[in-house]
């Protein structure tokens, strides 16, 4: 088996704030040691609700924030000890793409700056090889070179997509975050987009870390899936055997939240109840125990330790 | 069953740049819909669905104009009311459920306040009995502790409470027709099964009359009894919802129905070519046939007219009405 491109261990986000009226201090405890790793050529879906720690997980991983505990291993090295050098290395290997395309292009630039940008940063190219490269890689993801003069407004959703795509592969790439990358495009621009990333991947031997909360389309494009809850990996499967058996009370409950992709198709029982609690007020125990239609009485005391779930994969939960 | 609503012939015009540009948002847009019936408006972004909503409830923005058509709820022609005669529609016989909830309350008045309004202002109720009301309405979308819930104020609530003040607000009147615009989109996937499941047990006890406006397809599946499919607006499809899942007529809706990914299927997603147009410069002929992977020559010059078939659905393609001419 290859190495891992990149490979997270007990990767810990802890945020300190200040709750009620008197200052008491408190922490969110965004992302509470979190372990995976991402081979190349591999796409890991990342999925679960709005503050599960999925979007903080990405930005530790693009350094933008510092993690509390816990290290990030890129190609078996821990980036903690990086130098300067090594250090810019990563973060050109390390891209992103974002959700909405109209804010992460800025409006003043022509396509070709948008692209050549990272290319200005992290290489010593000069202008007409630099200019190639873009061609290059607009080619790549289906663009005509010739919209390296056009501004950002001149193209719809699903360009724009592709140009921030462009850009995250400029610099020979070998990892891109897609944070929710689909999820501002229209229904028939989608496919599109997530054929176009899957090609990619085929032909570049790019990793993806996909991160959604869209069941079907995490499922569709990852070849391992790791479900997220209040900070936690609670579940990480290969894409098919998860979609097959859901173990995790949470991931099955994802799954019966599912949208039918036919009307005769049988309604889910409701399996689920109440909302996402506050990262502040941390349920003691399994986090989920609170919603869990499954709760034991140990639950709201243990944490779960993380097992082997029978047909590979991990899972947290004291039924396994 | 008598028709609650009943739009035909519906045309509304933008009129930009003095009235020189003229953009077909709706262009004759046919449906109805009988009680306790579920409509799904699906399209993508500029498909038009928004636009019909908003001429149903006269709320549209000064630059548009209903140029043609009637919209008949209950017997009553909507588009030769006055803004004063709707006004005492809307939030009574007729409510809107908008995509953001957050635009849709007052972050400065308590819940109470924004819940009592229709009561207040179309039932005339005060006192013991609104307030009797309001507990009522809230305890009907599933807000625990109504009592006191409802002294609270809308930042006090996460998304999907406020999403269920929205629309104990649209049954404050006892309406006959709620129209729901995306209502779920901001909403987490657990949160919006919830949220789709509740409206679905209101719809089952109050017989209102639904329409959904989405772009999501598996909404549709779990929601709608019958669908219009919108493209560059006008309607390309209409049919039971069973029919258009088995046995989609227009090649859109194929292209639709291909696109979007099956859970736990890993088949390669047919793609559409090309993008949405723009309605200020519509392809001649059919609007889809730039796109369309089963064009005929006459496509690009003729537009196809509404074929109706014998239950109610209807299509608007010239693969549909030669299929017909053929039988």
């Amino acid at each position: 088996m290859a190495s891992p491109v990149l490979e997270v261990h007990g990767l810990t986000k802890h945020f300190a704030v200040r709750a009620g009226l008197f200052g008491n201090h408190a922490t969110v405890k965004a992302v509470d040691g979190v372990d995976f790793a991402i081979l190349p050529g591999e796409t890991l879906g990342l999925i679960g609700e709005s503050g599960c720690g999925k979007t903080t997980t990405s930005r530790l991983i693009l350094l933008q924030e510092t993690p509390t505990a816990g290290t990030i291993a890129f190609d078996g090295r821990d980036i903690g000890r990086f130098d300067g050098a090594e250090l810019m290395a990563y973060r050109r290997a390390v891209q992103v793409v974002f959700q909405d395309p109209f804010s992460s292009l800025s409006p003043r630039m022509r396509v070709h700056d948008i692209v050549a940008e990272p290319l200005e940063i992290h290489t010593r190219l000069d202008a007409p090889a630099i200019r190639r490269r873009v061609a290059e890689v607009l080619e790549l993801v289906g663009l005509s070179p010739d919209v390296g003069a056009l501004f950002p407004h001149e193209f719809s959703g699903g360009q724009r997509q592709r140009i921030a795509i462009a850009r995250a592969l400029v610099t020979e790439t070998r990892l891109i975050v897609l944070d929710e990358p689909v999820s501002a495009l229209d229904v028939s621009v989608r496919a599109q987009i997530m054929n176009q990333l899957e090609h990619l991947q085929r032909t570049l031997g790019v990793s993806y870390l996909f991160i959604g909360h869209d069941l079907a389309t995490v499922a569709h494009i990852s070849h391992r899936i790791a479900v997220m809850y209040l900070g936690r990996i609670v579940e990480m499967a290969e894409s098919e055997a998860l979609c097959a058996r859901p173990l995790h009370p949470y991931t099955r409950a994802l799954f019966a939240a599912a949208l039918p992709s036919h009307p005769d198709d049988p309604p889910a029982e409701r399996t689920i109840v109440g909302e996402v609690p506050s990262a502040l007020a941390m349920p003691s125990g399994c986090r989920f125990h609170p919603r869990c239609p499954l709760a034991m009485p140990v639950c709201s005391d243990v944490e779960p330790a993380v097992t082997v779930r029978d047909g590979g994969g991990e899972v947290a939960c004291h039924l396994y | 069953m008598s028709a609650v609503l009943e739009v035909s012939d519906l045309q509304t015009h933008f009129f930009t740049f003095g009235g020189t540009r003229v953009v077909k948002a709706v262009d004759h847009v046919s449906f109805s819909l009988a009680e306790g019936e579920t409509l799904g408006l699906v399209g993508e972004s500029g498909s038009g669905k928004t636009t019909t909503c908003l001429s149903i409830v006269g709320l549209l923005p000064r630059a548009g104009r209903i140029v043609g058509g009637r919209v008949l709820f209950e017997g009553e022609d909507l588009t030769r009311k006055s803004q004063r005669e709707l006004r005492r529609i809307r939030g009574r016989r007729i409510a809107v459920i908008l995509q953001d909830p957050m635009a849709s309350l007052n972050p400065l008045f308590t819940i109470f306040r924004q819940v009592a309004e229709p009561a207040f202002f179309h039932q005339q109720l005060r006192g013991r009995t609104l307030r009797d009301r309001v507990q009522h309405l809230l305890r009907a979308v599933r807000i625990p502790s109504p009592e006191w819930r409802m002294r609270e104020y809308p930042h006090q609530m996460s998304g999907g409470m406020r999403q269920r003040i929205v629309g104990a607000i649209a049954l404050a009147g006892g309406p006959r027709l709620v129209i729901a615009d995306e209502p779920t989109t901001n909403l987490d996937v657990t949160i919006q099964a919830q949220y789709l499941d509740l409206l679905k047990d209101i719809q089952r006890e109050s017989g209102v009359a639904l329409i959904f406006v989405t772009h999501n397809l598996g909404i549709v599946a779990k929601m709608c009894d019958r669908v219009a499919v919108m493209y560059a607006g006008t309607i390309v499809e209409q049919a039971a919802v069973r029919e258009l899942f088995n046995a989609p007529r227009h090649p859109y809706t194929r292209a639709l129905l291909g696109a979007v990914p099956k859970l736990g299927s890993k088949d390669p997603l047919a793609s559409i070519a090309g993008q949405p147009p723009n309605l200020a410069s519509l392809p001649a002929g059919c609007s889809f046939h730039p796109r369309c992977p089963e064009v005929l020559p006459r496509c690009a010059s003729e537009t196809p007219r509404e074929i109706q078939d014998d239950h109610g659905g209807s299509a608007r393609c010239w693969l549909v009405s030669d299929g017909i001419a053929r039988s």
